[in-house]
């Protein structure tokens, strides 16, 4: 039973925990507020003065700021839709008992595992490459012009990277939450004369929410800080057609090496990932409750 | 005892950091070019003669290596002890007191022979900040039976309506020629060097004496859209996204009928061994527009210490080591003169052995017609040829390369592209305090 000594000393106890926690968190959050605040370029130390909020208003100002916010939205979107569907659908493929079951489901799994940088390259060089690439050739056997995918369509072509990176993921949790539907729900549901689709969307889906909300908020997480993939394919171009928030930030602090500018786009990107959070919590948090 | 075991480790860890210590590590951050990678199998040379310092490689992609290199050297970092840079960085770094000079080179190292124009741009006040491993400038490299297919004899030196109808008349679709292969990649050192040598042919420049950036004048809009004409008329499927390194491919394939790059690329292009057009290769200087400037770059890639290395005399030991003529002399007796590192040393150009290589006079020719102090038609307030000597360029030409690009790939209009340049570079102008 815990006494009003042990809880002291069970604080006491756990205060070093906390505070390292702590630190880790402000540390960096404090400096890159300071920075923001900042006028100072790398390659001009000698420059460094406080700007007040000069560089706040030149990155929202950046023609590219509202594309790189649209592209960013539509990434998270459009790899979410497809994860989502694509990953139902999978996951209901792969309930059904087959052949080999273990090993096609390791097969499904494994773009999960293959490092973002190493898949963009794959993508890039192997598969949508209009000179060699593996769709030029399938396009070219049919008689049609190849698609420079990269260049004519940029974000999509992430996308369908990103996507096929975080498909088996939304399926790997999906799947386990289809393998905990009772199976005599659903022959009872079957000998109630419920054909496929009343089934799915009345016994299924409805136990597959919780799952999706789950895959929802990790996939967003993650997808808003979408980077690599972009900067091995196409470096956000052309023009800015590819840009997202945190490549837009990335090229402020590496490319212009101007330290003040990318802190307050990172500020911007906390700020707009937070309005984004709590949109979500708010309409799919009940799902977590429930 | 159970201490036992653990003094004894702490005691071998303390041995061995001694061991360790008695020998010099230098950390080299170099770029993935195929002269830098040579360099590094033939290093057992140097280190034979200096048993005392081991090397430690960081290679990295050109764009990774300059982030690494320049976030280091600015927040002193000392992470490297030789830093491979290129005459862009040498210039503002020196002004910034970031760099050693180069004063300790040993008595045998001739700083004399280094090419004019290649010491001018590694040195400020008279001391040399770096020291140039190859130099290059950029030259037409054409397929000499094409050219003759087509019933045409490229000129020592070509104007740009001579490469027009050139490629125009090589251009065979059915067999996958292309008749130009030219840089399309957006990024300052990819695209971008090869547009503003073009623009400075075209009497165009980057800034005015006032530093205001120029992107709105008639001059830029004809280089560009000469250009997108060129490349969508004559140019190879996806050219937007092809830098040297794709367009060395395409051309050593047979799919270019010219390719207007890097002097270095020569050799890589006719190298039997990797190139299928290796015998049917000739050169040309870069073309011009009859206004006096001719569309070729000057570029170094050279070696130098940052200031806050801890093994100074060691770094330049081996920089003196690496940019030698000895060190030409040992690729020429294991490679051949043609894998030599060019366009650093007068007495190379003056070997008879080297003469004999094609492109030997070509390059030499290509470097010395560069003039990064006087690199436009009209006047300017910064140095370089293909970039502008200021720390704000890299940024500009970066977010300038990705409209070029897009104008390139017909996602964007040369106008709408030239709206874009001229806005991002000058927000950025202003934002850096130049007005």
């Amino acid at each position: 039973m815990a006494t009003a000594h042990t809880r002291t000393l069970s604080r006491f106890m756990m205060s070093p925990a906390v505070l390292l926690l702590f630190l880790w968190m402000i540390v960096p959050l404090s400096m890159t507020l300071f920075f923001s605040f900042q006028r100072y370029n790398l390659l001009h130390p000698e420059r460094q003065r406080f700007g007040g909020f000069f560089n706040y208003s030149f990155f929202v100002t950046d023609p590219a700021f509202f594309a790189a916010i649209s592209n960013t939205l539509i990434l998270v979107g459009g790899v979410l839709a497809i994860t989502i569907i694509g990953g139902i659908l999978l996951a209901l493929l792969l309930d059904q008992p087959i052949f080999g079951q273990g090993i096609v489901r390791i097969l499904f799994i494994s773009p999960f595992f293959v490092m973002p940088t190493v898949s963009a390259l794959v993508w890039k060089n192997m598969l949508m490459n209009p000179v060699f690439g593996i769709f030029a050739n399938m396009s070219m056997g049919l008689g049609l012009k190849p698609i420079d995918w990269l260049a004519d369509f940029p974000l999509l072509s992430i996308v369908i990277i990103v996507a096929w990176q975080w498909l088996p993921f939304a399926t790997l949790i999906l799947l386990t939450a289809l393998q905990s539907l009772d199976e005599e729900q659903k022959e009872a549901s079957e000998m109630d004369g419920a054909n496929f689709a009343n089934r799915f969307v009345f016994i299924v889906l409805p136990h597959l929410a919780r799952a999706i909300t789950v895959v929802i908020l990790i996939e967003t997480i993650f997808l808003l800080s979408v980077f690599a993939e972009i900067l091995v394919t196409t470096n956000g171009g052309p023009g800015v057609q590819s840009t997202n928030l945190t490549f837009l930030i990335y090229g402020r602090a590496l490319l212009n090496f101007d330290i003040g500018g990318a802190s307050a786009g990172g500020v911007i990107a906390i700020i707009l990932a937070n309005i984004v959070a709590i949109f979500l919590m708010r309409m799919i948090g009940r799902n977590l409750e429930a | 005892m159970k201490l036992t075991p653990i003094l004894a480790g702490v005691a071998g860890a303390v041995l061995l950091s001694v061991a360790v210590q008695a020998q010099t590590t230098l950390t080299i951050a170099t770029v993935n070019n195929g002269d830098m990678i040579r360099m590094q199998k033939l290093t057992d040379d140097f280190t034979k003669q200096n048993p005392d310092i081991a090397l430690n490689w960081v290679t990295l992609e050109e764009n990774v290596l300059r982030q690494r290199v320049t976030t280091d050297i600015a927040t002193k970092g000392g992470q490297f002890d030789i830093m491979t840079i290129g005459t862009y960085e040498v210039p503002i770094w020196a002004k910034q007191g970031w760099l050693l000079p180069l004063d300790n080179l040993g008595a045998d190292y001739d700083v004399n022979d280094l090419l004019p124009a290649i010491r001018g741009g590694l040195s400020m006040d008279g001391k040399l900040f770096a020291a140039p491993f190859y130099g290059e400038s950029s030259m037409v490299m054409y397929r000499t039976d094409l050219m003759e297919k087509a019933g045409l004899t490229m000129p020592d030196a070509p104007t740009w309506d001579f490469i027009k109808q050139a490629a125009d008349a090589m251009t065979d679709r059915a067999n996958g020629i292309n008749g130009i292969c030219l840089r399309g990649k957006a990024g300052w050192g990819e695209n971008m060097a090869f547009l503003t040598a073009m623009a400075n042919s075209f009497g165009a420049r980057w800034f005015d004496m006032d530093w205001k950036p120029q992107f709105d004048t008639k001059a830029w809009h004809d280089t560009l859209q000469f250009y997108v004409d060129l490349m969508n008329a004559d140019g190879p499927e996806g050219a937007s996204s092809n830098g040297f390194n794709e367009n060395l491919a395409l051309f050593q394939q047979g799919k270019c009928g010219m390719w207007i790059d890097a002097t270095v690329a020569a050799s890589f292009v006719t190298n039997p061994k990797d190139s299928t057009v290796a015998d049917k290769v000739g050169f040309a200087l870069a073309p011009d527009k009859g206004l006096g400037k001719r569309s070729n770059w000057l570029w170094a890639w050279s070696l130098a210490v940052p200031a806050g290395t801890q093994h100074a005399d060691a770094a330049q030991k081996f920089i003196s080591w690496a940019t030698s003529k000895h060190y030409l002399e040992l690729v020429a007796s294991k490679e051949g003169w043609a894998n030599v590192p060019p366009g650093t040393r007068t007495s190379l150009y003056e070997n008879p052995e080297y003469a004999k290589v094609p492109f030997a006079k070509m390059t030499l020719d290509s470097i010395n017609s560069a003039d990064p102090t006087h690199p436009t038609v009209d006047p300017v307030p910064y140095v370089g040829v293909q970039f502008a000597a200021i720390p704000e360029f890299q940024g500009i030409a970066t977010t300038v390369g990705q409209s070029f690009s897009a104008a390139l790939a017909g996602q964007m209009s040369v106008d709408d592209a030239l709206a874009q340049a001229q806005t991002a570079a000058d927000r950025e102008m202003m934002a850096a305090g130049y007005y």
